[in-house]
């Protein structure tokens, strides 16, 4: 693949509730300031990829509502259905293509607007597993329990993800629920769903994210240094969970070697600076990081409990307060990418980590992670 | 480098009102299957796939992951585009695009519907804005009735405009094992048949269908390899403007106009109607036969029935449109913009057996849906430059 960039990023404040705001309001505010980040008109945009799904939405062709807002009148435009890193993906093939010079990807979401249990239900076999009661929730804690089972690892060393991802965000002010607490509350909270207590899973959120990807010779135009794109990869696992083994994620392990192997990466473990992982759940930063190959098989936890994943650590991960601190859905993944652009700009005021030159972003699609989108930015071209 | 990018096989369902023999993955698996027969390929060769449907009409969130079982995704880069009626149109254009930026060298394009199991019109209506124009839009079926009255209003054409394509389009269908509807209509059995919503009546407008369709694209470096006659992409585009239906020109189709214009431009087409040898048109109804092909730049604004009543467009005409029967003969929505890529590929491939027509050049095949949107794409015999 040829070299593209991100060159422009813009961010919604996630916040729990935005009654004062449309799907509309949501998209342009976020285009609005990522072509403000970039230097850029409308203009400049060669074509749009929005990114939304139509049971979140409430909506049939979600994409309708945010099109205009997202700049796409008279443009080339589509949309993807899933996490925002997929958008991405797509808006960087367009880039790629030869077809276009610049790509504006938006994903925007209102979890308050929406019903996360009968939604994330309809994801399930309408006949097998749908009346079965499964949801998001009640899924991934049984993948928890999963992955607990064959770690060893135990709620407490999960707990500790929310601990470091809550504070994290109190020095983020785009994040929503930024908050000082101990292993303990989490431990106190309401029980969800087995293991999952309500300080493990992340919350409701309202959020748009924009950025936008340029081709080689348009990076050089934007106002700020280019990010660029070393390496993006996406895969998918079994779709029925009896089919998998859900203490692993085998696709996200296949989607990061790729993105890995077209980044020039050999040792991720050393060479990845910063992370932004896809945290749904605290088990979940744990299991992914292994599963990237960004620390040995069950020993996250004990990287975590040592500080190394911290803003300070020798790998921080979350720096931002990840989704533990604010998941709007489907936007959360470029929400993740947007962060590492700004470690790697050297923008993240009081959550920038000390050296960001090759910074991982991940997205996450489906049921207890299925099918995973990873990306890897990088200061140099 | 941007590599060209080439159809290399197709495959469809033999397309029904009603499959309750197969779920909405064992009816991907057919399309699939055929897709790699033709092109004679196994999923090990496919490196990605593109699906698309629209939500709302089975009720199945997460679609990409849910149709791995029979999109043969397992383990496989899966992404799921969607915009509505477009879908199947605007899928075909990310395979181009996942082609062409070379993440991917061969790449599965499957657009799909079980419309037996939707309440169409109910799904439909909650696209627009749910405070100012869902409570006066009745679904599909009004909106185009409001384009064919302006239509008729402004340039004089009659209902019997309309049920002339209508004719043509069910006549083409005999020629098509695929399609649903498969019995000739007569202009009088179209104007005599019940109105749904003035001028259109039931023989005018397209069936709801359960179907599925797959395409697959290989970059220049192995579709020679795969067949001796790929059907090279000239062209991608479209135009998805939209505010509120109040916004739209009601008897002009502004997004077909730009996004022919932006297509013929760049490949140098400079008489679309002397140079493109067939086209597919995604037309839901036969108004829109006239309508969109005056939009589309092959005749002037306000000629497009006398053109039809010439005969042009019919097999063994100047310019045939929709060999295939068209979408008045059978519409799987998901798949209906991608089963117009396929047929317009197999006439490219010369595959279009009873319903080839002969030395086709250039092909264009087209999406539509959402508020009055358009996707585009040109098809050639001839490696692009």
């Amino acid at each position: 693949m040829d070299k593209a960039a991100i060159i422009g990023i813009g961010m919604t404040k996630i916040e729990a509730r935005r009654d004062d705001w449309t799907f509309a309001d949501m998209a342009f505010e976020a285009t609005r300031k990522a072509l403000d980040d970039a230097g850029l008109t409308i203009n400049d945009i060669d074509n749009v990829i929005t990114t939304s799904n139509d049971f979140w939405d409430g909506r049939t062709i979600s994409c309708m509502a945010v099109g205009d807002a997202s700049g796409a009148s008279d443009k080339n435009v589509s949309c993807v259905e899933g996490d925002g890193t997929f958008g991405a993906f797509y808006g960087l093939a367009r880039t790629l293509s030869g077809s276009y010079g610049t790509t504006l990807v938006t994903g925007h979401s209102k979890g308050s607007q929406s019903v996360s249990s009968l939604i994330t239900n309809a994801a399930f076999d309408p006949i097998y597993e749908r009346t079965l009661g499964l949801d998001m929730i009640s899924a991934c804690a049984l993948q928890a329990n999963a992955y607990m089972h064959r770690t060893g690892v135990t709620a407490e060393q999960c707990a500790a993800v929310s601990v470091k991802n809550h504070g994290n965000a109190m020095k983020n002010p785009m994040q929503q629920l930024g908050m000082k607490i101990t292993e303990k509350d989490v431990l106190k909270s309401e029980m969800i769903s087995d293991p999952l207590r309500k300080l493990d899973c992340s919350p409701v959120s309202d959020g748009c994210c924009a950025i936008i990807i340029a081709n080689e010779s348009r990076a050089g135009k934007s106002k700020k240094k280019p990010v660029w794109i070393k390496g993006a990869s996406m895969c998918a696992d079994a779709y029925f969970l009896g089919d998998r083994d859900l203490s692993r994620a085998k696709s996200l392990t296949a989607a990061a070697k790729k993105a890995f192997s077209m980044a020039g990466i050999i040792n991720p473990e050393k060479e990845i600076d910063v992370a932004e992982v896809y945290d749904a759940f605290g088990y979940q930063e744990l299991m992914w990081l292994e599963a990237m190959g960004l620390c040995g098989d069950g020993e996250a936890a004990k990287l975590l409990g040592e500080g190394h994943l911290d803003i300070g650590g020798t790998m921080p991960v979350n720096p931002s307060g990840g989704l533990m601190a604010g998941h709007p859905v489907i936007a959360a993944g470029l929400y993740r990418i947007a962060e590492v652009v700004k470690q790697i700009r050297g923008e993240a005021g009081k959550y920038q980590v000390k050296k960001a030159d090759i910074g991982l972003a991940q997205g996450v699609n489906g049921l207890c992670g299925q099918s995973h989108c990873v990306w890897i930015l990088g200061k140099d071209r | 480098m941007a590599k060209r990018v080439a159809i290399v096989g197709t495959g469809q369902t033999f397309h029904k009102s009603h499959r309750p023999d197969v779920n909405g993955q064992e009816l991907i698996h057919e399309a699939v299957t055929r897709a790699l027969t033709d092109a004679q390929l196994s999923i090990n060769d496919i490196d990605a796939i593109v699906i698309g449907n629209m939500d709302h009409f089975e009720g199945i969130n997460y679609v990409d992951c849910w149709s791995v079982d029979g999109s043969g995704g397992t383990m496989k880069p899966i992404i799921k585009i969607t915009t509505g009626g477009t879908t199947g149109c605007t899928i075909a254009i990310g395979g181009y695009h996942l082609v062409a930026s070379g993440a991917f060298d061969k790449v599965l394009v499957i657009g799909w519907e079980k419309n037996s199991e939707s309440d169409t019109s109910g799904a439909i209506t909650t696209a627009f804005d749910p405070v100012w124009d869902r409570l006066v839009f009745a679904g599909a079926i009004s909106g185009l009735a409001a384009e064919a009255q302006a239509y008729m209003a402004r340039y004089g054409a009659s209902d019997r405009d309309g049920a002339r394509v209508s004719v043509r389009d069910r006549k083409h269908a005999m020629n098509n094992p695929h399609a649903q509807l498969r019995k000739e209509v007569s202009l009088e059995e179209v104007l005599a048949s019940p109105m749904l919503a003035d001028p259109i009546h039931l023989l005018d407008v397209c069936p709801r269908t359960d179907g599925a369709c797959a395409v697959i694209m290989a970059s220049e470096d192995s579709a020679e390899k795969i067949t001796k006659k790929p059907d090279w992409i000239w062209g991608t585009g479209n135009r998805h403007s939209y505010a509120y239906l109040g916004d739209a020109d009601y008897g002009r189709l502004t997004s077909m106009e730009r996004t022919a214009k932006e297509i013929f431009k760049k490949a140098g087409i400079k008489e679309p109607r002397k140079e493109i040898n067939v086209i597919e048109l995604y037309q839901p109804y036969s108004f829109a036969g006239i309508i969109w092909i005056e939009d589309m730049g092959i005749v002037p604004h306000g000629k497009g029935a006398e053109y039809i009543w010439s005969g042009a467009t019919d097999m063994g005409g100047e310019l045939p449109i929709n060999p295939s029967g068209g979408v008045i003969s059978c519409n799987p929505i998901g798949a209906t913009g991608l089963v117009r890529c396929a047929e317009a590929a197999m006439q490219v491939m010369g595959k279009a057996e009873g319903r080839q027509v002969p030395d086709v050049n250039f092909a264009v095949s087209t999406g539509f849906g959402g508020c009055w949107w358009t996707d585009m794409i040109l098809h050639g015999a001839k490696k692009p430059n």
